[in-house]
């Protein structure tokens, strides 16, 4: 009986304050989940109204106030692969994915021998090396424009798509090199070494243990390259011309207003962001430590 | 002193033969290094030697026989020639402008994506698109589809509400022109902000949570455990996102040239080498502005690169 009194009063002095916190918690977290959503919203509306108006016919996509419910159409798209003007934009397409694909292909060739020396059997001093790949990527690209340019047009490389895949690969390599070396720092040393006591051939010990950590971050290594290569206007503009020009430069074009065009330009944005749109959802989860050089997981 | 001279000693003592083959192992731990290291080298650092010897040259393409040394003449005429002090004022306002209110925008998305609500991951993804429309197509985007003073969203959305109200005359402002720093800013703090956002998200995922519930058990406020814990624990990766987002932004080309071709008093350092050196050929001068780019860059960078450093000793010594 008495422990009962005892004990009665404290559950009972703490509901009347409990009570309310319970209630008003989940109330303040409804309204907080509803502000993030209209912040959502409010950040997607310029790319869903970019989708919609590529679909809208140009008269429609010119009406002040818009018109939402206009009938869809596929003349936007139509236009922008040339079908009056006859300027295809599949070769500056192409030049991109060359550039993109190609440059990052050799990034990791570059990259992952080195980071595993600077992870799995590091050299002396590899912070300092790290940390002087890192502060390349600091040194402004305009700053080395002009000789890279004069260099181009000495060699006769000038509208050469390979110019700008070595310049791609050096622009991304401390990137990769960061992103790596934070990959391959999580191999199991200790598993290696007892895997080569066991006898483990250097097939085995790749496909076994390396690969199922080291994978997952190729993978994001070389999407985060090949959006920033995708990506690159400054060089592409200066050092390429009718050839090797690339989407970015095709998409200057559009740069100055001349009649209705609205949704053909919605259309080009539209198709020459796709492939980063896919690479980065695909990269989502490692999207940060790409960007942020490794710098946060 | 003395133990660098035992160590000495001690490596002196142990034979000439280990010596050379501790040296043949050093070079073979290196030498996977060395492919990337010769290449950024070549490519990334050699041009910038170019571009500092040039900067001290008298050198534009429509004079060829002029060309000879010409001291610290295009430094003069860069840090007194109003365009280039122009662009000097332009880089900076733009930058720090765009880097505080996407930083302060992301941590606030941060914190509310920190919260479990309904539909948290399709909130996440839709806040990522702006980050990953290319540049160049974002930059259109905000000058043709929302900017246009007579068929833009902006303008169609006020004729709307207007519309709604009984009113045939809205206001129909021409945007660029009236705030054209200001309307490239907002295109770049539309895109930047998830980038903030995700850097912060990620060191809000990374705070002792078992503290903060024990703070919160002790009586303490939301206000105050946001004061005095998650801020201090943000604080680095805030310095981060400021850093990285101050080099990014500073290079920035792209909306400048899209959304206003750098008129209207929008025309930042990069955009301003980019037509001294591409329009006007003056390689001279156009080097001399790149030198000043990169000596500021540098004093960001060292920040940024301590910043880096001891978020990169925290992680190692985990």
């Amino acid at each position: 009986m008495t422990s009962i009194t005892d004990t009665a009063p404290v559950p009972a002095s703490r509901t009347p304050e409990g009570a309310p916190r319970r209630t008003r918690a989940p109330r303040r977290g409804v309204i907080f989940g509803m502000v993030a959503w209209l912040i959502g919203i409010l950040f997607v509306l310029p790319v869903l109204w970019m989708l919609l108006t590529s679909f809208h016919s140009e008269a429609a996509a010119a009406t002040n106030p818009p018109s939402i419910a206009a009938p869809l159409t596929l003349q936007g798209y139509q236009e922008f692969f040339g079908a009056s003007s006859g300027a295809s934009p599949w070769p500056p397409l192409l030049n991109s994915v060359t550039a993109s694909v190609l440059s990052t292909v050799l990034v990791l060739v570059f990259a992952i021998p080195a980071a595993y020396a600077l992870s799995i059997r590091p050299v002396r001093k590899w912070t300092d090396v790290l940390f002087f790949f890192l502060s390349t990527k600091m040194l402004p690209v305009v700053a080395g424009l002009l000789p890279i340019y004069l260099f181009a047009q000495a060699a006769g490389l000038l509208d050469n798509v390979w110019l700008l895949i070595v310049l791609y690969t050096s622009m991304n390599l401390p990137i990769a090199v960061w992103m790596m070396r934070s990959f391959l720092a999580e191999v199991p040393v200790e598993m290696l070494e007892a895997a080569s006591m066991d006898g483990a051939g250097l097939i085995r010990t790749l496909r076994e243990i390396v690969a199922p950590v080291v994978l997952p971050g190729i993978a994001a290594t070389s999407l985060i390259c090949f959006i920033f290569s995708w990506n690159e206007l400054l060089f592409a503009r200066v050092l390429t011309g009718t050839v090797a020009q690339t989407a970015p430069v095709f998409l200057t074009g559009f740069v100055t207003s001349q009649g209705l065009f609205l949704a053909k330009v919605c259309a080009a944005a539209l198709v020459v962001s796709l492939p980063v749109i896919i690479a980065g959802f695909a990269a989502q989860d490692k999207l940060v430590q790409g960007l942020s050089l490794g710098a946060v997981k | 002193m003395s133990v660098a001279v035992a160590s000495a000693a001690r490596s002196g003592s142990s034979a000439r033969g280990g010596d050379a083959l501790r040296r043949s192992a050093d070079w073979a731990r290196r030498a996977p290094l060395l492919p990337a290291l010769i290449f950024t080298i070549v490519v990334t650092q050699l041009p910038f030697v170019v571009t500092l010897i040039v900067s001290f040259m008298d050198w534009n393409a429509y004079y060829p026989d002029e060309r000879g040394f010409a001291g610290l003449t295009n430094y003069k005429r860069v840090l007194t020639d109003v365009n280039m002090r122009d662009a000097i004022f332009t880089t900076v306002l733009l930058t720090v402008t765009v880097v505080i209110v996407s930083l302060f925008l992301g941590m606030v998305i941060a914190l509310l994506l920190d919260r479990k609500f309904v539909g948290r991951g399709a909130v996440r993804t839709m806040m990522i698109t702006p980050f990953l429309v290319v540049p160049v197509a974002a930059a259109l985007l905000w000058k043709h589809a929302l900017y246009n003073p007579s068929y833009g969203l902006l303008n169609g959305m006020i004729t709307a509400v207007w519309r709604l109200f009984g009113s045939n005359r809205p206001p129909q402002p021409d945007w660029i022109s009236t705030m054209p720093l200001l309307s490239v800013e907002t295109a770049l703090i539309w895109q930047w902000t998830p980038f903030m956002m995700l850097i912060l998200l990620a060191g809000l995922q990374g705070r002792p949570l078992d503290v903060i519930e024990a703070a919160r058990i002790d009586g303490a406020g939301s206000w105050q455990i946001f004061r005095y814990m998650t801020f201090p624990h943000l604080r680095q990766y805030l310095e981060l996102g400021a850093l990285l987002g101050s080099i990014y932004i500073v290079q920035n080309f792209d909306a400048v040239f899209t959304i206003t071709s750098g008129g209207l008093g929008t025309a930042n350092l990069p955009y301003t080498i980019y037509q001294t050196f591409y329009q006007a050929h003056d390689y001279g001068r156009a080097s001399a502005a790149g030198v000043v780019v990169v000596i500021g860059t540098i004093i960001i960078a060292t920040f940024a690169l301590r910043t880096v450093s001891s978020l990169f000793r925290e992680e190692t010594s985990r």
